[in-house]
């Protein structure tokens, strides 16, 4: 009966009144995904409007200085509005408008999937909403405004611990509140079928884009993919055309916060235990009574207790691994990508960035790494900077 | 018949819902029985959950509030073996797909059946993915409550075709909370039910006024009010007794008119 499954996860874990929206949705993009018209739509706006394909860096000197892996890096942050994001979102507002939807509406941590819905909303003509946590807005003002320079509505939500997933929840309540034209522009692959497939989908690109690169400029498939996971559309989207190459690493960093050992994580597969919440079966970080945990983490884009159902799925086979770095450790990554190649990444980016410099020094010279760096910076600067003890305005 | 059934006897049914813990548990159990007093047919007892999704902010917030207070899953199995030793009032718990599934649906269950619980409503649970909880459900003779919406249309057959206890039919899109007015077409939805089965039929979602509950008593067999009273709750605390129960009086007695 239950429908989206990766493993025992996934599944549609929602309220009575949001199952017709699903079952919309899932029939719309199985037909939406093999017409022609959108296809092509949607690669325009990929390529001319958000600069795909995104290069894939060789990063000489970082690789000279680590003395281990050859390392590349999968520049996401060259794309329109600076992330990975925009990939799912001009996907998913592309579809919400075939759909006949007029409004979207969407959650954001870090205000980047936000941005991302704000700015595809501005391009097609759609009403957008954006919730994102209190805490969160004042974390990234700079975000917050833009969103509303592009002509998007944010809501702060102050519920629960005013982060991430009160963000989700309270989009959720949202839309069980106005169904009939709203389309909710998920920002990950979590909550309930279809959003892991059509999100995973849409952010493949990546990945394919990575094969097509690599085996160009080194005639092989690389040895390691590395990329940040909080729900972790970046990580899949980098993971998906690998998968059935067992030859090629996926690793994936989840954020520990002050460390996996203090309640002040959000390492979702290294600390939590199987539960049910966003509408998906999955790994979350909860207590012992199944109450979910408020989580940390330096960066506003991991900062979230649950993680995708596909990633709670290759965990479970074993075909990707998920480690914890820590805000420190991320940090330092950000600072030294910065120093050592001239490119500032985003702080949830920083997190992979991190483990390539505990491992590639392990690995041999003939050895290739793809770090996926899912978005720039700038957004975190302040952020880094108060963390070291200074404090600048932006 | 069962349990919850038996409520659905003396005319037209209110239910009242709190949030277990909010203020106290103490609290909670007086409750209890000041509304089987007041005349209330069924309660529902919230166990409250971190991140309640289909609550609007008065339930959320008693939900934070019981969590604030240290009521756990543990504690309110005691409450109900306690008021179970004073009334056998039906009685469902309503929470959420995660409080029950990290406790083992099938613990979870057995301790219902033994504190003579009837039956259980959880809102992220749709038709679809019952699997994980329905069997454990039916082995220990709870009643796993089928909610419809006004979405739910062509899904109101096979929904209400596997239901048991009753329906909880819910009368506006959104999440829970008080409502000035209730514009969705409640009638056609209650008859649609009716047509798939003869369970008896509850209105929640939106209803706080004796007015409101009239208008919705008419349509079904019972009524269900949670924002209305846990708001008093939330106002007079540990207080809110008398308060409540004088509430549950005159709701009663509005929706009792009508038999």
């Amino acid at each position: 009966m239950s429908r989206g499954r990766f493993g025992m996860h996934g599944g549609q874990y929602i309220p009575e009144t949001l199952m017709n929206a699903v079952i919309e949705l899932e029939e719309a993009y199985t037909y939406y995904k093999k017409d022609a018209d959108f296809i092509r739509e949607l690669d325009v706006l990929l390529n001319e409007y958000a600069g795909r394909p995104s290069r894939l860096y060789y990063a000489q000197k970082m690789s000279r200085h680590l003395g281990g892996a050859k390392i590349y890096l999968k520049r996401e942050d060259l794309n329109h509005t600076g992330a990975h994001k925009i990939n799912n979102v001009l996907g998913q507002v592309l579809l919400a408008k075939k759909m006949g939807k007029s409004r979207v509406i969407a959650e954001t941590g870090a205000g980047q999937h936000g941005v991302a819905t704000a700015t595809a909303a501005a391009l097609m003509d759609m009403e957008c909403e954006v919730f994102m946590g209190a805490e969160d807005m004042e974390r990234q003002a700079l975000n917050v405004y833009k969103m509303r320079l592009l002509g998007a509505r944010v809501h702060g939500v102050h519920s629960g611990t005013a982060t991430l997933k009160d963000a989700v929840s309270e989009t959720m309540r949202e839309w069980t509140n106005r169904i009939h034209d709203t389309h909710y522009v998920l920002g990950s692959v979590m909550g309930p079928h279809p959003f892991p497939t059509i999100v995973r989908d849409f952010q493949a690109v990546i990945s394919r884009e990575i094969k097509a690169q690599c085996l160009e400029l080194e005639g092989r498939l690389p040895d390691c993919v590395v990329a940040c996971v909080g729900g972790g559309s970046n990580a899949i989207g980098a993971f998906y055309h690998f998968i059935d190459e067992p030859q090629v690493a996926l690793i994936g960093c989840e954020a520990a916060g002050r460390g996996i050992d203090t309640l002040q994580t959000a390492a979702t597969i290294c600390t939590g235990r199987l539960g049910i919440f966003h509408g998906m079966k999955s790994y979350f970080c909860q207590d012992a009574y199944g109450q979910i945990a408020p989580v940390y983490s330096i960066s506003a884009g991991l900062d979230y207790p649950g993680i995708g159902p596909e990633h709670a799925m290759l965990h479970d086979s074993g075909r990707a691994t998920y480690v914890a770095v820590t805000d420190e450790e991320a940090v330092q990554a950000f600072e030294y990508l910065s120093r050592t190649e001239g490119i500032i990444p985003a702080i949830e980016s920083a997190h992979a960035v991190a483990y390539a410099l505990q491992q590639a020094p392990q690995m041999g010279k003939d050895k290739i790494m793809v770090i996926n760096i899912s978005g720039r910076g700038d957004k975190d600067c302040a952020a880094i900077a108060r963390y070291r003890g200074e404090d600048i305005h932006e | 018949m069962s349990k919850i059934e038996q409520a659905f006897a003396n005319g037209k049914a209110f239910i009242p819902f709190l949030t277990c813990g909010d203020p106290d548990l103490a609290t909670t159990e007086q409750l209890v029985y000041a509304m089987a007093d007041a005349g209330a047919d069924l309660i529902e007892l919230g166990i409250p959950f971190s991140d309640p999704t289909a609550e609007g902010p008065v339930i959320q917030a008693a939900n934070l509030r019981a969590l604030a207070a240290g009521a756990t899953t543990d504690q309110i199995f005691a409450m109900v073996e306690r008021i179970r030793r004073k009334t056998d009032i039906p009685l469902v718990f309503m929470t959420y797909a995660n409080v029950v599934f990290s406790y083992s649906s099938k613990r979870f269950m057995q301790r219902m059946a033994h504190c003579a619980m009837d039956g259980l409503i959880l809102p992220d649970v749709p038709f679809e993915e019952k699997a994980d909880f329905a069997p454990f459900c039916a082995q220990c003779g709870i009643d796993l409550i089928s909610l419809i919406a006004p979405t739910s249309q062509s899904r109101i057959e096979r929904i209400a075709g596997e239901a048991s206890g009753f329906i909880y039919c819910v009368s506006s899109l959104g999440v829970t909370g008080i409502r000035s007015s209730i514009t969705t077409d409640v009638s056609a939805m209650v008859d649609q039910v009716r047509q798939a089965t003869d369970l008896p039929v509850a209105i929640g979602f939106g209803i706080s006024t004796p007015q409101q509950a009239q208008q919705m008593a008419a349509k079904a067999d019972g009524v269900i009010v949670g924002s209305a009273i846990v708001k008093m709750i939330a106002q007079y605390g540990q207080a809110a007794v008398p308060h409540v129960a004088q509430y549950v009086r005159e709701m009663k007695n509005a929706i009792k008119r009508l038999d």
